[in-house]
């Protein structure tokens, strides 16, 4: 009886999981292979043409002209919204903890642009950010001359990484108020005893008390920040010149623009990669820097 | 103590001061979209800006109909995004409550695998899941809208989530009720899962958002304008020379937007709270 009870828990455990687990092997790692497969192939979908060429698509991404700014603009993209975000999730979160009344409909405010549609949200900002659009519009009145900002280098990149975080920040914000919530005020009350300044009590306290939720953000705005298509495509084309193709859009210019299978292939094993690379690289700073872990 | 005060008073001004200003970027545009979608089309870009339209316009919004067949797609991305979360909640608390309750050989081992699938973004496997549904006829359908999200890569995250949870919950309510004679599936489907409310609430939240937000996909796999969902939709109104049709876009763009919104601010306590306190906590 025992037995038959142990090896129908057996049977449930694997049926519970086996949706999830077909699934993952479907969509998840055969595809995974498949594209380790095509990158090594030259596959022109409109020429028909599928041929083993080895390892000439990885040549050809290193001598891709174009790899060193698409690069670049990954970096200063996932850089830049990475710091913006969590600075400004963290200080959110410090500025919502404080026992004030009426805090909480400013929480729903900043908040807000999280359930607001992506493509929506993007498209109002390129309508705010044309050159007579409403942000100039706004500087004018204060006597400052706007830029055209999708259409110039600089402003380019800094506009997408803007419109990116003031749309997702409020998730970030929203597990910082979480994590901050739980630290113990005796903590607090004793350093201030102690005669620690508000800053101190910041960066010895509360920084090391939250860092495990510090982590998770920052690996899910990685990874996250690596994604970005919507806004690319929307706002810059990947423009002005090449100055903010990223490297998923380039991906879909080669694959889907320009039919390039194989070296679409290669460039998402390039992506593959780099988020591996990023994510264990966290993973270790983890044993650094976190202070409790469960 | 009246120093104290006097602090006391000078840090909620900067409190709040410090907010009113932040807030800005995070409302005004949900703001200027609304009311520039009402706005004759020579008041979009008029300046000084207006935070108000002059006479309240409705072109903008019968364009939006006629232009594209917007009711459908709307459907489209209602419905799609309606089985992907239902579809999602089922796959996730089934796979999250195994590996959190249920002893079973390779467990862990497979949780591990599974898990993996977190480090793999949807744009890496873009290419082969198109060749896969162009095998299966499937492009141009919203079969791969629906599929991949509920069974692939997304739904990882949402299994681990349910896991979290699961781990966190007494077990002895279960054990009665197996002791009771309950089979495994009515412990799970009785007892567990009305009390994985929270995160599973917090869980169909932002399979949902995922779903209606999803941009790269439709636009690689759907060709059709009756097929395509709100994200593409709305990059279509442009005119003859490609550049956007504002007021038809912000029409179309408020239309998207605002229904989520109201939902959110009725229910943003559930919202807020419930992605706040699942296992993203970490």
């Amino acid at each position: 009886m025992r037995l038959s009870s142990k090896t129908a828990d057996r049977l449930a455990g694997w049926l519970f999981i086996a949706p999830q687990l077909a699934g993952s092997a479907v969509f998840v790692f055969a595809p995974l292979c498949m594209v380790l497969w095509y990158s090594l192939h030259e596959w022109n979908v409109l020429a028909d043409s599928f041929e083993f060429v080895g390892a000439d698509n990885y040549q050809a991404l290193l001598d891709d002209p174009s790899l060193p700014s698409v690069l670049r603009a990954t970096g200063i993209f996932s850089v830049g919204l990475v710091v913006f975000n969590l600075s400004l999730a963290l200080l959110l979160a410090v500025l919502l903890n404080q026992r004030l009344r009426g805090l909480a409909v400013y929480r729903t405010l900043f908040f807000s642009p999280v359930v607001v549609s992506l493509v929506a949200w993007t498209i109002v900002w390129g309508f705010l950010l044309q050159s007579n659009g409403g942000v100039n519009g706004l500087l004018q009145a204060v006597g400052i001359e706007g830029p055209n900002w999708l259409r110039t280098g600089p402003t380019a990149m800094v506009s997408v990484i803007a419109v990116q975080v003031f749309k997702n920040v409020g998730l970030n914000m929203v597990l910082f108020l979480a994590a901050l919530q739980g630290v113990p005020g005796e903590l607090y009350e004793a350093a201030q005893l102690d005669g620690a300044s508000a800053w101190t009590r910041f960066r010895r306290i509360t920084v090391p008390m939250i860092s495990p939720t510090i982590l998770l953000t920052s690996i899910i705005t990685v990874v996250g920040s690596l994604q970005v298509f919507a806004q690319i495509a929307v706002l810059t084309q990947g423009g002005p010149g090449t100055s903010t193709t990223v490297l998923v859009y380039y991906l879909y210019q080669q694959a889907f623009q320009f039919h390039h299978f194989g070296y679409g292939s290669t460039l998402a094993i390039l992506l593959f990669v780099i988020v591996l690379a990023l994510t264990l690289v966290q993973w270790q700073l983890r044993r650094k820097w976190v202070v409790h872990e469960q | 103590m009246s120093s104290k005060t006097r602090n006391g008073r000078k840090l909620k001004l900067v409190v709040y001061g410090l907010l009113s200003v932040l807030c800005i970027p995070f409302v005004f545009p949900t703001w200027w979209m609304v009311t520039s979608s009402f706005k004759p089309t020579s008041e979009i870009f008029a300046y000084p800006p207006r935070l108000l339209p002059s006479e309240w316009h409705f072109g903008a919004y019968r364009e939006v109909f006629r232009l594209q067949p917007f009711a459908q797609q709307y459907w489209n991305s209602l419905y799609i995004a309606a089985i992907v979360t239902v579809g999602t909640m089922v796959v996730a608390s089934l796979a999250g409550y195994a590996f959190a309750r249920i002893r079973f050989p390779g467990q862990n081992a497979l949780f591990v695998v599974v898990l993996t699938g977190l480090l793999i973004p949807s744009e890496v496997t873009i290419v082969p899941l198109f060749q896969l549904f162009n095998r299966f006829g499937m492009i141009d359908t919203h079969w791969p809208l629906i599929l991949v999200p509920i069974f692939g890569a997304p739904s990882v995250l949402a299994t681990f989530i349910m896991r979290q949870f699961f781990v966190t919950l007494p077990k002895e309510l279960e054990e009665a009720a197996r002791v009771d004679g309950l089979g495994r599936f009515e412990t799970f489907r009785r007892i567990a899962l009305p009390l994985a409310r929270p995160a599973l609430g917090a869980v169909g939240i932002f399979t949902f958002l995922n779903s209606w937000n999803l941009f790269l996909e439709p636009v690689v796999y759907l060709s059709s304008k009756e097929k395509f969902t709100l994200p593409q939709a709305l990059t279509q109104y442009v005119d003859a020379y490609g550049g956007p049709m504002w007021d038809v876009q912000l029409s179309a763009a408020t239309l998207t937007a605002l229904p989520v919104l109201v939902v959110f601010v009725i229910a943003q306590r559930q919202f807020v709270e419930g992605l706040a306190h699942t296992g993203l906590k970490g």
